[in-house]
């Protein structure tokens, strides 16, 4: 595959970190390759932010090596061509959008111009705002902003939308497609599939510090995006788990909860074979629920 | 400087990352009236009461007392500026993420302590030029040139001890706590070190455990100046502050480990 040709340009090989009794990563390997956006998706404490912490020099492995273009994560040399958007609460709030950019922007060797950045974040109107005058979103598109003013070759973006509402998270989105028209390299981690589904090339689905699947978003929707379904019936569960295209089953109180990718055939078979069934209910399964699914199985195989 | 975005870009040169970097960290205090206003008018209120009102006419040891105060509520000033901007400074951008933030980029992290210094010493040139001043129109103080030169060179080279505690104090209080922490520290030390009052002045008991404090070394130094100290020679006192900077970087050091190890997964 064409993916597969692309440059390698950073990564983690065995990478293994704690936090005290808490395993963050356990042998994770990851490439990042050169033009593609790359989504680590997982629940949250599944690692996502160990790993852009480690891929950016801010915390060093237990174990196993970090390289990003070909140096060490905390050199200057790769620190000049990465940017990174993290989770921290505020900038100092006195100081106007268009200042915090060309603070930022000092520090690289050929940045965009503040003009450009504040294009591409979407901030032309509000560069004359002081930061603790801006809304929630305005905020992440200002710390948006100074990740790329850099102009870097890969940018980590580590949940940029967690706590925006709906409309400022497709801005920021939009804002972001911006940037990657450019045709540079990002690392997005989100616990939003729709999110990894909207940006990225390539989804690692991460749990529990442990890479549990990888490949396109449409492969990696497939395998996540179950339905669940729910009802009380006099079948057993290991008959249930019988049935194909049943990922797995819990009993609880009398109710069933049945995982699956496509319901419509597990309905039918159900059906067919208990025709008391009742309490029948269908729903979309929550990520969680998918990710649950997928590391059962994998436990089990 | 305009505030309006450029629409070129300019290439990296370290001294324009030092100078921006000490450009923000200024406009970013004056525009904080909660930091610029207590920090430099504190000192001059304190000193217009203690020295100018009440201590016009009466004499501290060898010089009159607005002269004794200049000295001590100079010293006052300058541990104020260097303990907020630093420590304070400090604790809330650690909370906010904005030191992570900082260390993710390639900036040389000596241009975020360097303009943190400068900036200081700013302060503390505007307090003791304005204490300067006062005493001079208000309180008699009349000195010869090299005196007043000497007095506000040692009050500004003061700073540098208080930068490295502050800088401690900033790894180890919380953002929300620390200026609660910070003043807790700074008022009582101020008072027992005979920086309100003249040393000679406090209760025998309170005179005995002064010279334990490092802003009564920083004041003693002030006052050698002005030939009104009463403290241990010149150069005890200074290798006693030397020894807090040292103790207090080491400190700071600790805390800076300690907060890098400390990034959450």
């Amino acid at each position: 595959m064409a993916e597969n040709q692309r440059e390698v340009i950073a990564g983690l090989e065995d990478v293994w970190k704690s936090y005290g009794d808490l395993m963050a990563l356990c042998g994770l390997d990851l490439e990042i390759r050169a033009g593609e956006v790359l989504s680590l998706l997982g629940p949250n404490g599944a690692g996502k932010t160990t790993t852009v912490n480690l891929l950016l020099g801010l915390a060093k492995p237990l174990q196993g090596s970090v390289r990003v273009f070909g140096c060490a994560p905390d050199h200057p040399k790769s620190r000049a061509r990465v940017g990174a958007m993290l989770q921290i609460s505020a900038v100092p709030q006195t100081l106007r959008v268009a200042e915090l950019v060309e603070l930022f922007s000092s520090y690289y060797p050929d940045p965009l111009a503040t003009k450009e950045t504040l294009r591409i974040a979407g901030l032309e109107e509000l560069e004359k705002r002081p930061f603790g005058e801006l809304s929630g979103g305005q905020r992440q598109r200002v710390l948006f902003a100074l990740s790329i003013c850099g102009d870097p070759e890969l940018l980590y973006l580590d949940e940029p939308t967690t706590g925006l509402d709906v409309e400022a998270r497709r801005g920021l989105w939009q804002q972001i497609r911006t940037f990657v028209e450019r045709g540079r390299s990002v690392v997005l981690t989100t616990h939003y599939l729709e999110e990894a589904d909207a940006l990225a090339d390539r989804i690692v689905l991460l749990n529990e510090g442990r890479s549990i699947a990888e490949g396109s978003p449409t492969t990696i929707k497939a395998r996540v995006t179950g339905r669940r379904i729910l009802c009380r019936t006099r079948l057993h569960t290991s008959e249930i788990d019988g049935i194909p295209g049943v990922k797995s089953v819990s009993s609880e109180d009398g109710l069933v909860e049945i995982l699956t990718s496509r319901a419509e055939p597990v309905v039918r078979e159900l059906l067919m074979r208990d025709s008391d069934l009742s309490d029948l209910e269908v729903i979309g399964a929550a990520l969680d629920d998918a990710f649950l699914a997928l590391t059962t199985k994998k436990e089990a195989a | 400087m305009n505030t309006t975005a450029q629409a070129v870009s300019q290439p990296r040169s370290l001294t324009r990352i030092f100078a921006l970097e000490a450009k923000y960290e200024l406009l970013k205090l004056l525009r904080m009236p909660a930091y610029a206003i207590p920090t430099v008018l504190f000192p001059l209120l304190f000193y217009v009461f203690f020295g100018l009102v009440f201590g016009s006419g009466r004499m501290a040891g060898p010089v009159n007392m607005p002269t004794y105060l200049l000295a001590t509520y100079g010293t006052f000033g300058v541990i104020g500026a260097s303990l907020f901007g630093f420590g304070v400074g400090v604790a809330i951008e650690r909370g906010q993420g904005w030191m992570l933030l900082k260390r993710a980029t390639p900036m040389p992290p000596l241009a975020y302590f360097t303009a943190k210094i400068f900036i200081a010493l700013t302060f503390s040139l505007i307090v003791v030029l304005g204490l300067f001043a006062l005493g001079a129109v208000f309180g008699e103080v009349s000195m010869p040139l090299p005196t007043w030169l000497s007095l506000a060179a040692v009050l500004i080279g003061g700073a540098l001890p208080f930068c490295a505690f502050g800088l401690a104090l900033g790894y180890f209080c919380g953002p929300n706590s620390a200026p609660a922490i910070v003043n807790l520290l700074y008022l009582p030390l101020a008072f027992l070190s005979g920086l309100w009052i003249p040393v000679q002045a406090l209760p025998g008991i309170l005179q005995k455990l002064a010279p334990v404090l490092p802003p009564y070394h920083f004041s003693q130094l002030a006052l050698s100046q002005v030939g009104a100290s009463t403290g241990p020679s010149a150069w005890i006192s200074v290798l006693y502050l030397a020894l807090f900077t040292v103790l207090s970087l080491g400190l700071a050091l600790v805390g800076n480990r300690r907060d890098e190890g400390k990034t959450y997964g």
